[in-house]
């Protein structure tokens, strides 16, 4: 089972990684320590694999670091829901493969509910309770499945089709 | 070309796609320019080379790798991983390399001239949107999206809407570009623009500083990118394209219409960019450490602006003032026209031309329960230091007035 973090509106990249715990400060091998290190300090240490963020709007907002979704994947994280996100974070959490659903949770789920996520279905089970995901656009879930667009890249040599075409 | 009318970011995007691209739609394009800085380049390089397996990026011509955001070195952490930059540029055979003391990344990109109307740019620091101050489609990028330009020379961009800020009136005294940034902020909140352009109409008279604050800070709103039109001062002074142009007719998703006249000095309160405030409510808020700097507030006029308020005087006691030019270039006009001067009488101390303290990483970190008033562009909890400090931040002249009072201060005040 996994378990959700709830968080608020505008999350900025500041509080998910300060900028002197990034890994030219630190270290690489030590990114997974340093999500909300001060913002919610017991979140690193309990976060377990496959664990999701339930967030509200504006999600990931602020700097570009992209070490801030990277260290959310290192803690483990396996998707993020939030109704909106900021575009630079929407777009580095597409190239390193971390799932982002856009649907507004924070009212359905709680913080610490156990669940069960299907990236590929789009659901979340929590016991008798089925949540429907809305579905990416197709390319996104190819980039998903791929394991986000760097990977997507290198397999084709090339972005995913449908981009490009107007 | 479609004789459809077009938004900036729209006759931009089509020109480099080759075709016309309307908001909404996604596309390929090239990449005319990347900025990446010492802070993000070791990702970008770990990116290229274990990820994508990419030993030589594509067009070495096209980038530039600016030293900043621990600009000098800080620690043993920093100094190898700056050191590990300066091989990688040296093997790839980029020449736009600027070092320690060269000043801010984005700055350095329009003052040398490594971005030019017209283009696409891509940094790896949100507030690449400063490009718009010279008609660029500046936008900033993580270091993944970065390391694919530099190997494929393209990026794949959904075209923004746009939002569109018509300018009536002047700034009065005391009032600038910083402050009409803080209201949009406070208008349109953290994600006002999310995904979108925005455009600045009615401000051909705005000034490059001005330009490059008003842009930069769109990033704030959530903004993709930020332009202002490229007349004025940025025609006489770059080659701009000539099918680039406001078109009469183009389509905005909103339109917002400001009244400069009627703006006062504002200060945004921490921990949120869009929580404003008049610098005169503000009153009671004791600042310890003023800091005059960065990509948004550290230019010449910027400077001027602050010593022209401090000339004579000397700043409160307890105060500490940090300028932090945003280039050599700045630094050395400072010197020659006797800013400097005047700052340093009044009780300034300065750093190297760079990010300073902004990122809360050196020259100038807060500790626990102090207040900094900052020109820079982000108050988040934890941003300059210890999560306890509270970041507020403004205009150069509310910083200098604070600055000379020692807690928040309309300029007209002093």
């Amino acid at each position: 089972m996994a378990r959700v973090w709830l968080f608020g509106d505008n999350i900025d990249t500041d509080q998910i990684v300060p900028g002197r715990y990034a890994p030219y400060m630190t270290s690489e091998a030590e990114l997974g320590k340093y999500p909300f290190i001060e913002a919610r300090p017991e979140f690193a240490p309990a976060v377990q694999p496959g664990d999701i963020i339930v967030a509200g709007s504006n999600f990931g907002c602020g700097s570009s670091r992209e070490y801030a979704p990277r260290a959310l994947v290192a803690a483990g994280i396996a998707a993020i829901v939030a109704p909106s996100y900021a575009r630079i974070f929407f777009r580095n959490a597409l190239n390193l493969g971390l799932p982002l659903f856009e649907a507004d949770l924070t009212q359905r789920l709680q913080d610490g509910d156990a669940v069960t996520l299907d990236v590929e279905r789009g659901t979340i089970v929590r016991g008798a309770e089925t949540i429907q995901l809305p579905a990416p656009p197709a390319w996104v879930a190819r980039v998903w499945r791929a394991g986000g667009m760097v990977a997507y890249y290198r397999q084709h040599g090339a972005f995913p089709l449908e981009v490009g075409q107007p | 070309m479609s004789p459809e009318p077009m938004t900036l970011v729209e006759q931009i995007i089509s020109h480099a796609a080759g075709q016309p691209a309307r908001a909404g739609d996604l596309v390929i394009v090239p990449v005319h320019r990347c900025m990446t800085h010492d802070s993000l380049t070791p990702e970008v390089i770990d990116a290229l080379e274990n990820d994508l397996g990419v030993t030589q990026i594509q067009d070495p011509e096209r980038v530039a790798v600016i030293v900043d955001h621990v600009a000098p070195a800080s620690s043993v952490a920093t100094a190898n991983a700056q050191a590990r930059v300066r091989r990688w540029v040296r093997a790839q055979g980029i020449s736009r390399f600027y070092d320690v003391g060269a000043g801010i990344c984005h700055q350095i990109m329009v003052e040398e001239g490594l971005v030019q109307p017209g283009e696409i740019a891509l940094g790896t620091d949100s507030h690449a949107t400063a490009y718009g101050a010279i008609g660029a489609l500046g936008t900033g990028v993580g270091t993944r999206d970065m390391a694919l330009a530099l190997a494929s020379g393209h990026t794949w961009l959904r075209v923004p809407e746009t939002l569109r800020v018509r300018l009536q009136g002047r700034f009065r005294r005391g009032v600038g570009a910083k402050d009409l940034s803080l209201h949009l902020c406070g208008l349109l909140g953290l994600d006002g623009a999310t995904y979108q352009a925005v455009e600045f109409h009615g401000g051909d008279w705005l000034t490059l500083d001005e330009r490059l604050t008003l842009t930069g800070m769109t990033t704030e709103l959530g903004a993709k990118a930020g332009l202002v039109p490229p007349t004025g001062v940025v025609a006489e002074g770059l080659a701009v394209p000539d099918w680039l142009a406001v078109q009469e007719g183009a389509t905005y998703a909103r339109t917002l219409d400001v009244d400069l006249d009627a703006l006062a000095p504002l200060v945004a309160i921490p921990p949120e960019v869009d929580h404003v405030m008049a610098a005169a409510e503000l009153a009671d808020v004791a600042v310890d450490q003023v800091f005059i700097g960065t990509c948004t507030n550290g230019r010449l006029s910027d400077l001027q602006i602050a010593a022209e308020i401090l000339a004579g005087h000397k700043v409160a006691a307890g105060v500490r003032l940090l300028v932090i030019p945003a280039s050599h270039r700045i630094l050395q006009q400072a010197t020659e026209d006797g800013t400097l001067a005047t700052l340093l009488r009044a009780g300034a101390t300065m750093g190297t031309p760079g990010c300073g303290p902004c990122i809360g990483r050196h020259l100038g970190v807060m500790g626990a329960g102090e207040v900094a008033l900052s020109t820079a562009n982000r108050n988040f909890r934890g941003r300059m230091g210890d999560p306890d400090a509270r970041i507020y931040l403004a205009s150069p002249a509310v910083a200098a007035a604070s600055a000379l009072t020692g807690h928040i201060t309309d300029p007209s005040e002093v």
